[in-house]
């Protein structure tokens, strides 16, 4: 049983004993690569199969098409049909789904520990033996648009991020929506999917994850069975895309919609992602993140936007670095009634001045570190959450190792680091900031 | 290619899986509260799931919004903690407790290490027994309720919401938002919240489950340390809701590439002997994801919309039959009339045998997977008691399921589903509606 005593104890205690402890990392002669998650306090399995190609991966002039390969890949093969594979899962008790981001896609099952067989049989067999009809895909088509229409063209909060984005990245294809630009989508054939297909989806270009009531043996036996047989794609190098030029001149835009209720400034930056054995620097950014915008109560954002100057209603800070290239560190913060976007973002700035010119508040520093590390006991609980850690890890380029070294790593960063990364970090010049705003009533912008 | 036996799925279908071993025990504190416990050691927190039945349903006459703001209010400072302390002191513990409200109950989820348990409960007790609503606080958080009002009146989804829950609830509190209105929320006071605390924060309303690293003994002792001081009685329940409901569609002008679209018809209440059977047949119609009547013919063979489910809404004090999708403008009327159709389909035609013996399948075999963790299974365990479901229901409930025939499914259709009492709400811009 694990004990909590105090965040440097636990930290070792962490990495080393439990969570390395429970996972297993093989692979196939056919550059498979398997992780294994053993949790056997239920008899669920979570079996999930993670390509490495994301919508960061497209070709220009055909974005969307890794996402609508996504959706392709529940029509049928030379075993199934069209919708069987759901079908089958869900009369099984499991259920599925999928998802698609910049750097992967990745599928994913939930089913009692003895259906693993079936659903890796049906996995595997997709892999390789897609049949795309010409009503499939073109039904799916309207499928996908209607996503957009949801997701995106009905949501001013969504159609601001995706603009932020294009601006942030000049050069690098981060700066295309996941699901597509609309008049690409538009444009998307079974031919594009295919080819997608063909080239992506091979067992050397995918990362197994079995999470649950499993043991390493068995994943083993099954995966050979399954995934075993399957022909790697030739040639496929690891991926290498255009990086960002330096950003030079600070770039702003302003979205008026009538639909925003509720207007708020959003800055990010440019910042380096969680790279293989080299993780300090993202470490000090996550820190640095909880510190500015963990806890709206006890952050440095939030003490003096929320608490003592009473100008934000809320205000945050966001890293994520599980990221293939470049990552964006986030500032937000929404004006109480009466204050203007320039006001708060002026104070916004302030606040991080006098934090770098203070420094950091101990007492803050260590009750986050023992946040981050009871994070991990609650992490735990849920193996899901953990499959998707590990997938999501690989698929960004990190290793097993750099996983179960990153509690170690968040531990071992000193209030000096955060300082020295928040300097860093905080220039104007590689910013973008964008203000979501009400539409002025009857005016044009 | 790959090849897999046929004959081993026709097996495998057979086959439920196995159960999750969930042993819960009934815990009466000294003091008399009562409590349900999964002992379990292997991670070293507890899972804490409090519930005070009748939720904002519960807010007095003129006083819209105050059940909502005085739970979002409950962390903003207790005993001598303003809320920069209350929130210091959780983090220094890394307690997680969170507090929330709806139609049917205030929540209160807790997660604690063991090793700073005792302390996580003394914090979370002066939240309960002891909260300030300091004004500065009050007037913190009634900007953001403020803020969010305002961003919900502007929101499409909330938008068909509230106008079906009004055209379905009228007067009753489900037929309005529990955050109040602008108004309503402007005229709150600090007096308001400590009167709407008595109301809903009270013994004979209290459901409680505690799942994790906790001893029958243990759970006792905290139970009354916890909840022992809290007021024993509060507010009458309210009555239960007439539903107003009846057929056709409303349209809410609404300036968007794409409608929103929410619809319903009267439903069944849990303890009714039908329910199963209506919730089997929910699975078939509109419940199972991409094995589902409607996801197959409104998005998988025609592509009007990204999905579309429907679901039993069985509240405390009234029950709905509801569904909910968005389709571009130009398709929406399409997406309702295929709706329809497989509405009316249903309630003449039932549902074939095979429709039946996959949803059973999915159902029973589903069911156990949703005890997976400490969090999740408190959750089901208060839930479970909030319904007047018996401690013994884990293991029969599968059987219910089971006992589920065609004809019960055809028998509930007809008495049930009606096409013609369907009401839509559409907001958007549709074309030919």
């Amino acid at each position: 049983m694990l004990r909590f005593t105090g965040a440097a104890l636990v930290a070792a205690s962490l990495a080393g004993a439990t969570l390395a402890g429970d996972v297993t990392h093989f692979t196939l002669d056919n550059g498979l690569e398997a992780v294994v998650i053993e949790d056997h306090r239920a008899p669920v399995v979570v079996h999930m199969v993670w390509y490495r190609a994301g919508s960061a991966d497209e070709v220009p002039g055909k974005s969307g098409v890794a996402h609508f390969l996504e959706h392709l890949m529940f029509k049928g093969t030379d075993d199934l049909a069209p919708g069987e594979f759901s079908k089958t899962v869900a009369a099984n008790g499991g259920s599925d789904n999928a998802f698609t981001s910049y750097d992967y896609t990745a599928y994913f099952q939930r089913i009692a520990a003895d259906r693993l067989d079936l659903v890796m049989g049906m996995e595997a067999d997709r892999m390789r033996d897609l049949i795309l009809s010409e009503d499939d895909w073109k039904t799916e088509l309207q499928v996908i648009i209607e996503e957009r229409n949801q997701r995106t063209d009905s949501d001013p909060a969504a159609i601001f991020g995706e603009q932020r984005r294009a601006a942030q990245y000049l050069n690098h294809p981060y700066g295309r929506p996941v699901i597509g630009w609309r008049h690409e989508m538009e444009a998307l054939t079974r031919t594009d999917a295919l080819d997608w297909y063909r080239r992506y989806y091979a067992p050397n270009n995918a990362i197994l994850v079995v999470a649950g009531d499993v043991t390493p043996d068995e994943v083993r036996a099954l995966a050979g069975q399954h995934y075993g047989p399957l022909e790697p794609t030739p040639g496929l190098a690891p991926r290498q895309r255009v990086s960002e030029p330096p950003q030079l001149a600070e770039r702003r835009l302003r979205f008026p919609d009538a639909r925003v209720a509720q207007p708020y400034v959003m800055r990010t930056y440019l910042a380096p992602e969680r790279d293989p054995g080299d993780q300090t620097r993202a470490a000090a950014l996550t820190i640095l993140a909880e510190l500015l915008g963990g806890n709206s109560a006890t952050s440095v954002l939030g003490r003096a936007l929320v608490f003592d100057s009473g100008c934000a209603l809320y205000a945050s800070a966001f890293y994520d670095g599980l990221s293939l290239d470049d990552t964006t560190f986030t500032l937000v913060a929404v004006p109480a009634a009466d204050i203007g976007l320039d006001e708060l973002e002026a104070d916004m700035d302030a606040a991080i001045a006098r934090f770098i010119d203070e420094g950091v508040n101990s007492d803050q520093f260590e009750r986050v570190k023992t946040q981050l590390m009871a994070a991990e006991i609650y992490a735990r609980d849920n193996v899901e959450g953990l499959a998707r850690r590990y997938g999501e890890a690989m698929a960004t380029g990190l290793s097993v190792k750099d996983v179960t070294a990153w509690p170690e790593t968040l531990m071992a960063v000193t209030e000096a680091d955060v300082i020295a990364a928040a300097r860093e970090l905080f220039d104007r010049r590689r910013a973008v900031t964008g203000y979501l705003e009400k539409a002025e009533t009857g005016g044009t912008q | 290619m790959i090849r897999f036996a046929l004959g081993v799925l026709a097996a495998a279908w057979l086959a439920l899986p196995a159960q999750a071993a969930v042993a819960i025990t009934e815990v009466t504190s000294p003091g008399g509260i009562r409590a349900w416990l999964v002992e379990n050691h292997d991670l070293p927190f507890t899972a804490l799931e409090i519930r005070f039945k009748g939720g904002a349903s519960l807010d007095a006459p003129g006083k819209r919004g105050a059940i909502n703001l005085m739970t979002a209010t409950l962390e903003e400072g207790a005993g001598t903690m303003d809320s920069q302390a209350f929130a210091e002191a959780a983090e220094a513990i890394a307690a997680q407790i969170g507090f929330g409200a709806n139609d049917d109950a205030v929540s209160v989820s807790a997660r604690m290490l063991t090793e700073h348990r005792d302390a996580g409960v003394e914090l979370l007790r002066e939240a309960l027994i002891n909260p300030r609503f300091d004004q500065i606080a009050l007037e913190r958080v009634r900007g953001q309720v403020l803020s969010s009002i305002a961003s919900q009146a502007k929101d499409p989804q909330s938008i068909a919401g509230d106008t079906f829950a009004r055209l379905a609830y009228g007067d009753h509190p489900y037929g309005s938002a529990i955050d109040g209105t602008a108004e309503s929320v402007k005229a709150l006071t600090r007096e308001d919240l400590f009167d709407a605390k008595a109301r809903v924060m009270a013994r004979d309303r209290l459901f409680v489950s505690a799942v994790g690293d906790i001893t029958a003994d243990e759970l006792g002792v905290l139970l009354d340390r916890l909840l022992g001081e809290l007021p024993a009685t509060g507010a009458t329940m309210p009555p239960r809701a007439e539903l107003g409901l009846v057929g056709g569609v409303t349209v809410v002008d609404y300036d968007s590439p794409q409608s929103v679209v929410i619809f319903g018809q009267k439903g069944i209440a849990m303890d009714d002997p039908d329910f199963f059977a209506a919730y089997v047949l929910n699975h078939i119609l509109g419940g199972g994801g991409f094995s589902a009547r409607l996801m197959e013919e409104v998005r998988e063979k025609r592509g009007l919309t990204y999905g579309i489910a429907s679901y039993l809404v069985p509240m405390d004090l009234a029950e709905t039959w509801q569904g909910s999708f968005a389709s571009a403008n130009e398709k929406v009327a399409e997406a309702i009339a295929v709706t329809r159709a497989e509405w009316a389909r249903i309630a003449s035609g039932g549902v074939s045998e095979r429709e039946l013996a996959d949803a059973k399948t999915y159902l029973t075999g589903a069911y156990p997977l949703r005890f997976d963790g400490n969090g999740p299974i408190a959750d089901i365990l208060v839930g479970m008691q909030i319904s007047d479901m018996p401690i013994d229901y884990v293991n029969t409930r599968n059987a219910r399921i089971e006992a589920v025939s065609a004809e019960d499914v055809a028998r509930v259709a007809r008495r049930l589903i009606d096409a013609e009492s369907l009401r839509f709400v559409v907001v958007g811009r549709p074309v030919g509606l």
